[in-house]
């Protein structure tokens, strides 16, 4: 069993738990994911690690409710336990030295892209933000991006706060601006994910995405994950979750990503009558 | 003396069309009066050919001599010396190419039920409520780590701590068992035998630890200079094969291994008072001519399918799986569709399966295998529509250990190199054994592989 030593509710419906999990804090790098199972009849998912605390031996996950698993977790507490916890699993991303680095969150990939920009900022890169969110509400983590980049650039899609409009938009300016950026690293919805992408094609900027379709083990066992790049077959799992995302084939993932919706919708109807 | 029944006692089944509808259990067990007459058809030989047979070398005449004795303990005791899990392969184990073929009563008539009896002794302990644990040596002192809590895993954790070894048992999944729990379904292999014969290892010191994933979470260097004296590697072959075809990655297209996974391990034959859902289809094609696929088509099956049909590129002689299995297959009305394979899947607008389009084939010269090499009829093409696939080609080795330990030799198939007398690998002071060393096999191989190198490390600690 694995103790959530603390949780905190980000905005509603996304929420911070610190787990105890000694042995993946130990090896956790930026970029690798977890995969939880709440209980015996749980599912496993997976969730990006967002942070980690070697001496604590705690890994802090960000996730928002989306079916019936992640809104069964929300009501856990403080205190409370989860059955299976294991990881660090999936490639770090690659951090180097490639000069500036424009990092892109969107939504609760805000979190993931959180230890990337540090330990790209680490390694001695200048790294450049932008986070971007539906709405005021569901913004967090302003202040973590801001500590690394104090200049950073947060939209809201209904201009509740901040700049209106979509994270690809001041994206394009600073790629349009002549400003030299050497590498991209874009997280959030596919959607979003796909559009960064498409932003900097034209510019030959390298972007790389961080992709979270559906899985089973995490380790390379039922290809549940399988992804196409560049007309290959990849496990997201084993061979990811970073991709160059302009050679992601981003329909398929769309569409494997709605394999389950129908039970997905009946699970969910189950878990609000609770079990 | 009475005249030998040159017949053995029948197995008592579920219907067909019964056992089609449901996960219990297809073969029921025999009961006392069948176990003590197919015991007593054995004419206890001198020559035991059947232990001979035995890739963990069971006493066979000893344990079947109590069974008709009526000393259901000692039956036990015999035959839990060399194999600690016998409902196990009472149930799975190929008999019929291993210790039943060799039977001395083999040529005459049928050889002796020799799995069927040991399921039973087996199944006898467990009603009784509580297994007994033998009498464990004094400690070693000495440390060894297993990776993977398969049958290969699971015989050389239990040897060596039957040897007075202190053994660490790391597992990637939820829970212990390996292929046993997500691969084999409930219906071949009820989960409640293998946890209990999981259950029985742990009695025996042996300390497991999930959702451990060496070369994730631990690095195999790690494992050694954290005080362990000696690893066992028996980490499986757990990597799908695809066909490489167009539209293999449709939504409905699935991996054996994520199939099985879904249905065995995750229970979404139980969704939604277990959380996995799996997609349950009404025209299903399984895509293989081994165990793993008549599995996947029964799987189906019972989730509710309509049709099911397997595709196999060779004929009906060629297939690897289980006759047992085929005829069990057949009986509950899987359609095989021999020297057939698939070209491409054909998907509607949202990315669903829809179709498969095959060739027919026609066999040639044997190939390297052995068996006649397929070869495409051309202009043969032809349409099945399917709204679930399921490929079950055979599964090579996950890469996860070897990538991170550089010293550990892997074949160009992904195998590790090891001697074949015990295992020992490239690595110093680590043993390799069951399908990550030979590619996919059965049980009772990797238990057999477990057991010598189980027994070569405590040679090896010895010195």
């Amino acid at each position: 069993m694995y103790k959530i030593l603390s949780r905190e509710d980000l905005v509603p419906g996304i929420h911070l738990f610190k787990v105890e999990a000694p042995a993946v804090a130990k090896k956790a790098r930026a970029g690798q994911f977890i995969v939880l199972m709440i209980d015996e009849k749980g599912e496993r998912i997976p969730l990006t690690i967002a942070d980690w605390d070697r001496g604590e031996g705690s890994i802090t996950i960000v996730f928002m409710e989306v079916g019936a698993t992640t809104r069964r977790l929300a009501q856990l507490k403080a205190g409370d336990s989860i059955a299976n916890f294991v990881g660090p699993l999936g490639v770090p991303t690659h951090i180097g030295k490639y000069g500036t680095v424009l990092c892109v969150g969107g939504g609760v990939g805000v979190a993931p892209i959180y230890p990337i920009a540090r330990a790209m900022k680490e390694a001695g890169n200048t790294v450049l933000t932008i986070m971007g969110s539906r709405s005021k509400s569901l913004l967090f983590w302003e202040d973590h991006l801001r500590s690394i980049d104090k200049n950073v650039i947060v939209t809201t899609d209904d201009g509740s706060y901040a700049r209106k409009g979509l994270v690809t938009e001041p994206m394009k300016e600073l790629l349009q601006s002549g400003k030299k950026i050497d590498r991209v690293v874009a997280i959030g919805p596919v959607m979003m994910m796909k559009f960064c992408a498409k932003t900097t094609e034209p510019f030959k900027v390298p972007t790389i995405v961080s992709l979270n379709p559906i899985m089973v083990d995490g380790t390379g066992m039922c290809g549940c994950c399988r992804v196409e790049v560049g007309g290959e077959t990849k496990f997201t799992c084993v061979d990811g979750p970073d991709f160059d995302g302009h050679k992601v084939d981003w329909d398929l993932l769309l569409a494997r990503q709605r394999i389950y919706c129908g039970e997905e919708k009946l699970a969910t109807e189950q878990c609000k009558c609770g079990r | 003396m009475a005249k030998i029944d040159l017949n053995r006692v029948s197995m008592p089944k579920q219907e067909p069309l019964v056992r089609a509808k449901n996960f219990n259990e297809v073969a029921l067990g025999y009961n006392a009066e069948m176990a003590l007459a197919e015991a007593s058809r054995c004419i206890q030989c001198k020559k035991r050919p059947c232990v001979e047979g035995c890739p963990v070398g069971v006493d066979i005449p000893d344990f079947i001599a109590s069974v008709r004795d009526g000393n259901m303990p000692e039956a036990v005791r015999v035959l839990k010396g060399k194999n600690s899990l016998p409902g196990i392969c009472g149930r799975v184990c190929p008999q019929e190419t291993q210790c039943e073929e060799v039977c001395s009563l083999g040529k005459k008539g049928a050889p002796i039920a020799i799995g069927r009896l040991e399921r039973y002794v087996a199944d006898w302990e467990l009603s009784q409520g509580k297994m007994k644990k033998p009498e464990l040596p004094p400690h070693t002192g000495k440390r060894v780590a297993v990776i993977g809590s398969g049958p290969a895993g699971l015989t050389a954790a239990a040897d060596l701590a039957k040897m007075g070894y202190e053994v660490t048992l790391f597992e990637a999944l939820h829970v212990a068992g390996g292929v046993l729990m997500y691969g084999i379904p409930e219906f071949r292999l009820p989960k409640k035998v293998v946890q209990s014969e999981v259950d029985y290892v742990r009695s025996l010191g042996v300390d497991i630890r999930l959702d451990s994933v060496v070369g994730k979470t631990i690095t195999m260097d790690e494992v050694l200079s954290d005080s362990y004296d000696a690893i066992f590697m028996g980490t499986g072959a757990g990597l799908p094969m695809f066909l490489n075809i167009p539209g293999e990655n449709l939504n409905g297209v699935y991996s054996a291994n994520e199939f099985l996974t879904r249905t065995n391990l995750m229970k979404a034959y139980l969704f939604p008072e277990y959380d996995t859902p799996i997609k349950k289809g009404r025209r299903v094609m399984v895509v293989g001519g081994g165990n793993v696929a008549m599995d996947s088509a029964r799987c189906a099956l019972r989730l509710g399918a309509e049709e099911v049909y397997i595709v196999y590129r060779r004929s009906e002689k060629e297939m690897p799986a289980r006759r047992e299995e085929v005829e069990n297959a057949m009986e509950e009305g899987i359609v095989f569709k021999f020297l057939t394979n698939p070209k491409r899947f054909v998907g509607n607008d949202k990315g669903w399966v829809t179709a498969a389009e095959c060739y027919e084939m026609e066999l040639g010269e044997p190939d390297e295998s052995g068996r006649r090499r397929p070869i495409v009829k051309q202009g043969s093409e032809f349409t099945m529509d399917v709204d679930t696939v399921v490929v079950a080609l055979g599964t090579t080795p996950n890469p996860l250990v070897p990538t991170t330990t550089p010293d550990l030799k892997v074949t160009k198939k992904g195998t590790v190199v090891a001697d074949e007398e015990e295992g020992k690998t490239t690595k110093p002071c680590v043993w390799a054994g069951g399908d990550v060393v030979t590619g996919s096999a059965t049980v009772i191989s990797a238990m057999g592989a477990g057991k010598k190198s189980a027994a070569a490390i405590d040679r090896f600690l010895k010195q």
